[in-house]
Formats: structure tokens, sequence, C-alpha cells
């Protein structure tokens, strides 16, 4: 342990605003980065379920559905 | 093996490798970026000279590898693609930019913030500096340059032009440290030599680069996998899936 207290181990030696706020923009990147993988997979499989449902209630075999457009929520209502 | 790149080829025998791969990716980038962190932060002794604002290496130095390494993998990709025609290559392509572009911001902003106490400035215009804003404007080319077009084909295969085009910062970025060593320091890893670091400073750093390369694959299957769900969504496997992990 290179600290001897919790409060030295928080002022990193005077330069804590520093490494706390690089190591605190970095985790908050890497969590955002996974909590927007999650949500986005979670979106396109409820999506498709969506899709699904719909093509059973007007009797096709839902593949003429219309592919989800690569450019996101702009051409959805297509 | 042409058999066997055909198969890597298909989204839905990717999809299902991938699944199964995941979560060992997800575990390992855990592991390693926690045990990674606890001891560069708490356990790593001070550097003699800079103090404990040297633990900002801990993030700056593996999201910078990675900045560089997705911008690679993202021409690599674009190249598979514009031969073979390997969909799936663009796909991993498309997923992977975001997180390069994020990865390099926090390389600028963790070395911005470590410049402050240690040379006295946030920002100078060093080549290294200067060719790493570069690469994050090129991230942003290519972001925008897929969603500028209507046509996928055309998004794809622009995306895939302009990142074989600008995999030429790469050795730029890498060789910026030698050829104007103005402020940055030379590299503090080489594959010739051993580490002018002592084993407790630098294996934590080993440590958390192999934490954040796990994490980028971790990242790009699960996006890869999304991505798949998007482009294939009239396929009837992908129906099927849909329904059974409800």
């Amino acid at each position: 342990m290179a600290f001897d207290s919790l409060s030295a181990f928080l002022a990193m030696g005077g330069h804590g605003v520093y490494v706390w706020a690089a190591w605190g923009v970095t985790g908050l990147l890497l969590v955002g980065v996974v909590i927007h993988a999650r949500a986005e997979r979670r979106a396109l499989l409820r999506d498709l379920r969506r899709r699904a449902r719909r093509a059973q209630y007007h009797g096709a075999s839902g593949a003429a559905a219309p592919p989800i457009s690569h450019q996101e929520g702009r051409a959805r209502e297509s | 093996m042409w058999a066997f790149i055909h198969k890597l080829g298909s989204p839905k025998w990717f999809y299902g490798i991938s699944a199964r791969l995941s979560p060992w990716f997800w575990a390992a980038a855990v592991v390693l970026i926690l045990v990674g962190s606890a001891w560069g932060l708490a356990f790593a002794p001070a550097d003699y000279q800079q103090g404990n604002s040297f633990r900002i290496i801990y993030v700056h130095v593996p999201a910078a590898f990675l900045a560089q390494s997705i911008f690679v993998s993202m021409a690599v990709a674009g190249f598979i693609f514009m031969v073979w025609k390997i969909k799936i290559a663009d796909m991993a392509a498309a997923m992977m930019a975001p997180l390069g572009a994020a990865m390099t911001f926090v390389a600028l902003f963790s070395g911005a913030v470590w410049g402050v106490p240690t040379w006295g400035t946030w920002w100078m215009w060093d080549a290294r500096l200067t060719s790493m804003l570069i690469l994050l404007f090129l991230y942003f080319g290519v972001i925008a340059l897929r969603g500028a077009f209507t046509s996928r084909d055309s998004a794809s295969r622009a995306a895939s032009v302009l990142a074989m085009v600008g995999v030429i910062n790469i050795p730029i970025i890498k060789y910026s440290v030698d050829w104007w060593y103005t402020l940055h320091q030379p590299a503090t890893f080489s594959v010739t030599s051993r580490p002018a670091m002592p084993l407790e400073m630098w294996a934590p750093l080993l440590i958390m680069v192999l934490g954040f390369y796990c994490f980028f694959i971790a990242v790009t299957l699960m996006r890869t996998r999304s991505e798949i769900l998007r482009r294939e969504a009239s396929k009837r496997w992908v129906r099927e899936l849909a329904e059974e992990v409800s």
C-alpha cells in the first residue's frame, strides 16, 4: 500500500484533482459504453419482436417488412 | 481455409460463436481492469519525480493503445470488406468507430490533465498531441461519413476507404515522439528492451492494457451482434432468435 490513510489516498499527495479527474472521466466513459451497448441490444430485440407481432397480425410472412435503417431513428417511420 | 473464412463471414455463424466467446472477454476485462486499477491507484509506489500524478498513466496509456489499435482494426476490416465483400467486417468496423473515438478522447483528456502538474500546460502543439487530435477528427470523419449516405453500401465503402487512408496517421503517431522530440516522452513499452520502470509500476500498466483490449473485444462482439440484428432483421433465423431471447 502506497498510502497511510484514506484521506492520503484521496489527496494523492496534492495531485488528487488531476488523478481523479482523469480516472473519473475514463471510468464514466467505460461504464457509459457498456450501458449504451446493452440498451442498444435490448431496443433492437424489442423492435424485432414488435415487427414479428405486426407481421403475424397482418397474416404476412414478415419477410416483406422493411429492413431497419442504418441511419438509426431517422428513416424509421417508413 | 476458404471454407473457414466463409463460415466466419456468415452472420449467423458469427452470432453464435461470438455469443459463446464474449462472456470470457467480459469477465477478463472486468477482472483485469479492477485488479489493475487497485494496484495502480493504491499499491504501486509513487514516482520519485512526479509523485502521485503519474498514476494517470494507468488510464492514459491503455486508452492511447486502444485508440490506435481500434483504428488499425477498422482499416483492416475495411480492407476485408472492400476486397472480399464480407459484410461482418463492415458491421464490426461500424461498431468500432465510436469506441475508438471515445478512447482517443480519454487519451487526450487524461494527457491534458496530466500535463498540468507535469509540464505546466494542458496543451501544446506537440507532434504527438497534434497527431492524436487528428486521429480524433478522423474517427469523427468516419462516423459522419457513414451517416451521410442513404445507401448502406455507399456508406460502408466510403467509411472503409477513409479508414484505410487515415491509417497512415498511426505510424505518424507512433514515431512522432522520435521524429519531433518536443514535449511528449518516448514510448513506455517496447518489444526489444525492458521497461525503464520497476516491476511494481509496469505490471499494473500491463494488466490495464490487457484489460482494455479485452473490453474492446467484448464491446465489439456485443455491438456487432446488435448490428447483425439490425441489418439482417428480415432473415428467418434473426426473427426466431428475437422470440427466443425475450
